[in-house]
């Protein structure tokens, strides 16, 4: 039997999802615009650095979520993608002095190149042999930072200090605060492009692929094209999530871009529900707080606790937040009926 | 009797009192987190992740506070101890610290874990002004007090170690050829550099071999073969405690005796020097400023009687053959010396002042001898060590104390 045979006698991986299920209603998207813009105004700064790593984490979900929700490819590489936009950022903030916000388009380019080119060897591989070959990229990201050989770049295993950048206009803001809102339209402007990708004709012909790929081909969609073109993507998105990541926390290490953060984010996605979008801010909440919360339950056992939680999680909703959203619908259509 | 009399002494009473009353009211102060009643201290470690056999010093550490507040707090006060999860990655520790100092409002940050953690909020702190007193690591980057004035070590730093060895092998072998094994990290690097600055010159002609190995390894057996493939007649062992006892273990099968120079990381006996083997482990050399409590030459020192006590008391199921107990304990103490030394003037910065005013404090877990020493410009408490060859047993000490003090 062919590997192609295979693929088409198997039970597809990824549930199918009809492309205006992955995004969430007019009034919705603004009641939760409106929270996002509003709250920072009313907590203290420490609640709002959480709330823009909760975004920079939403946006790397996000972007998993379009290569496996959306083109059906396994990625547990995130984290290195994401390790690589971060250094970029931070690299040419401290060495080559420039702007904050000019190093992330390129954070931005630098990590489409590389997911894109990563993804032509990945072509051959589907389902959980890709996952396995990402899975090696993000073990080997970690050390390849601390090469001697890029240390004057890098700052080897010290890491580099970021500087965090000053409200701009002499806005009368804290440094946080204004970083928060500038996360929060870069991620608005990456959020509206990515649903619109996946409206238009390439995203079509990523879920045509994720659907079957024979099909897909049949049709005259160029697979191998649009494959890697997915990775790119998603590898790019991932590398501007890297880049702010690193100037919110002010601090690039090799330490900090494990295998760890790349599961946090496959977890952040099956959490959020997959191929749904919004449900990526949902995944970034759990992957951010639910370990807090099982630390506040258990300081010796803070690791199971944070299993029994995402046991129940799987067990109860296993389609995540989609699922409570779609059930939510559900009786608000009803309660309008009655 | 005239009536005056009783009145005047009324009247010198109340000024009497007053005056005390005005006195102590001048002398408290507190910043955020301390108050008449509490002093809320802060602290990071890796509880889960790859580092998190080091959390035992924050549970260590928790269990001694609790001791103190037992026995009546300090100067009255309670400590309120809190302690997060880092899993030792740096965005974490920068979210937790940032919970400390902002939402929980914690007076310092103490003791947090790990070199890269503590590089991620080094400048926060010192933005802030909040102190990250006593930070757990070797890296020499701590002593640094005119860029960090909020920023303090601990222990002896990894490159005065390695110094000392250095200055060891150019004055009792001179024409040695060393082979350096190292972990891949800041730590190992951090000996390696202290080594070849201690070797000064003659390092590139003296080291022979150079091999580094990963922490996610399972065995460094092959290491060992390359390295005493190069002829090295030193074999300098910079490794964390499994595999610094699999290094013992491999050079005994291999038939390989170079002086062994083992960092004190490794040091313990109950953890590393058993589990090898005693008779593999014998003229091993290291060095060392806390006792290890699974020697039995300290079994009736006054120092370790307590710590067995504290430990049966407020933590009894601690393993004592860990290294880690021993270094919370005696860290702990060192903050307890600087609160008591504060008095009744607990602002960040009196607590910094304090911290750098260490003048020769010995403490139980401390080797007779080894003192705590800091001043305005130098912020390394610890920076003596001794020698120590194992032999038998148990490590047997010689040579006088030693220091090596190195700038950050």
């Amino acid at each position: 039997m062919s590997a192609a045979e295979e693929i088409v006698t198997e039970a597809p991986a990824v549930e199918a999802v009809p492309k205006r299920a992955m995004t969430l209603g007019y009034g919705t998207s603004l009641v939760v615009l409106a929270a996002l813009i509003l709250i920072p105004l009313f907590v203290k700064n420490f609640i709002i650095f959480q709330m823009t790593m909760l975004l920079i984490y939403a946006l790397a979900v996000m972007a998993l979520n379009i290569l496996t929700g959306g083109s059906g490819q396994f990625s547990l590489g995130q984290s290195a993608f994401y390790a690589v936009g971060a250094y970029t950022s931070a690299i040419l903030m401290e060495h080559a002095g420039m702007n904050y916000a000019l190093t992330l388009p390129i954070a931005g380019i630098v990590c489409f190149g590389f997911g894109f080119l990563f993804g032509q060897p990945a072509l051959r591989l589907s389902g959980v042999y890709l996952a396995l070959a990402t899975f090696a990229l993000a073990t080997a990201m970690p050390q390849l930072l601390k090469l001697g050989y890029f240390e004057h770049w890098t700052g080897g295993v010290q890491g580099l200090v970021v500087t965090k950048p000053d409200a701009p206009f002499g806005l009368p803001m804290s440094q946080d605060m204004w970083l928060y809102y500038f996360t929060l339209a870069v991620s608005i402007g990456i959020y509206l492009a990515s649903v619109n990708l996946l409206r238009s004709r390439s995203g079509r012909a990523f879920m045509a692929i994720r659907d079957n790929e024979i099909a897909a081909s049949a049709m005259g969609v160029d697979v191998a094209l649009y494959k890697t073109l997915a990775f790119g993507v998603s590898a790019g998105i991932t590398g501007v999530a890297g880049g702010l990541g690193a100037i919110a926390v002010q601090f690039v290490a090799p330490d900090g871009y494990t295998i760890q953060l790349a599961i946090s984010l496959f977890l952040g996605m099956v959490v959020g529900g997959v191929g749904w979008l919004p449900g990526s801010i949902v995944g970034s909440a759990f992957i951010i707080f639910v370990p807090n919360i099982a630390e506040g339950i258990s300081k010796g056992l803070s690791g199971a606790v944070f299993g029994v939680l995402l046991f129940l999680v799987i067990f109860l909703v296993p389609h995540g937040a989609r699922q409570i959203a779609i059930i939510a619908q559900q009786l608000a259509a009803k309660f309008k009926k009655n | 009797m005239s009536v005056t009399r009783p009145l005047a002494a009324f009247v010198a009473a109340l000024a009497l009192v007053s005056a005390s009353w005005s006195a102590a009211l001048a002398q408290k102060k507190y910043d955020t987190g301390a108050s008449d009643t509490e002093i809320k201290i802060g602290n990071i470690m890796p509880y889960s992740g790859a580092a998190s056999a080091y959390g035992v010093i924050g549970k260590t550490e928790e269990a001694y506070f609790r001791k103190i507040n037992a026995e009546g707090g300090i100067n009255g006060r309670k400590i309120t101890f809190i302690s997060y999860d880092d899993a030792y990655t740096p965005p974490k520790t920068v979210e937790q610290a940032r919970k400390l100092v902002e939402s929980d409002e914690v007076l310092i940050i103490f003791n947090s874990l790990g070199t890269p953690p503590n590089s991620a909020i080094q400048k926060y702190m010192n933005q802030k002004k909040v102190p990250q007193l006593f930070v757990a690591t070797g890296a020499t980057k701590w002593n640094d007090p005119k860029e960090y004035p909020w920023t303090m070590g601990w222990q002896p730093n990894y490159q005065s170690e390695s110094i000392i060895y250095a200055k060891y092998i150019l004055k009792n072998k001179p024409n040695a050829k060393i082979a350096v094994l190292y972990q891949n990290d800041d730590y190992g690097k951090d000996y390696l550099k202290g080594f070849k600055d201690g070797l000064g010159a003659k390092a590139a002609s003296m080291i022979v071999a150079e091999d580094s190995y990963e922490v996610t390894e399972p065995t460094i057996d092959s290491h060992i073969v390359r390295l005493k493939a190069s002829g090295a007649d030193v074999f300098f062992n910079i490794t964390t405690p499994k595999f610094a006892a699999q290094a013992i273990k491999k050079n005994a099968e291999l038939d390989w005796h170079p002086l062994h120079f083992l960092n004190n990381v490794s040091s313990s006996i109950g953890s590393v020097i058993k589990p090898a083997g005693f008779e593999a482990a014998q003229g091993i050399i290291s060095s060392q400023y806390l006792k290890d409590p699974t020697d039995p030459q300290w079994k009736t020192d006054k120092g370790m009687i307590a710590w067995n006590e504290f430990l049966d008391k407020y933590y009894p199921d601690a393993n004592r053959a860990d290294a880690s107990v021993m270094y919370a304990y005696t860290v702990a103490q060192g903050l307890e010396h600087v609160l008591r030394a504060c008095g009744d003037n607990l602002t960040r910065e009196n607590i910094m002042k304090q911290a750098a005013s260490l003048r020769d404090l010995e403490l139980g877990g401390l080797l007779p001898g080894i003192k705590a020493n800091t001043s305005a410009t130098d912020f390394a408490p610890l920076s003596q060590l001794q020698l120590m060859r194992f032999k038998g047993e148990t490590w047997d000490r010689f040579g006088e104390i030693l220091s090596g003090d190195v700038g950050g």
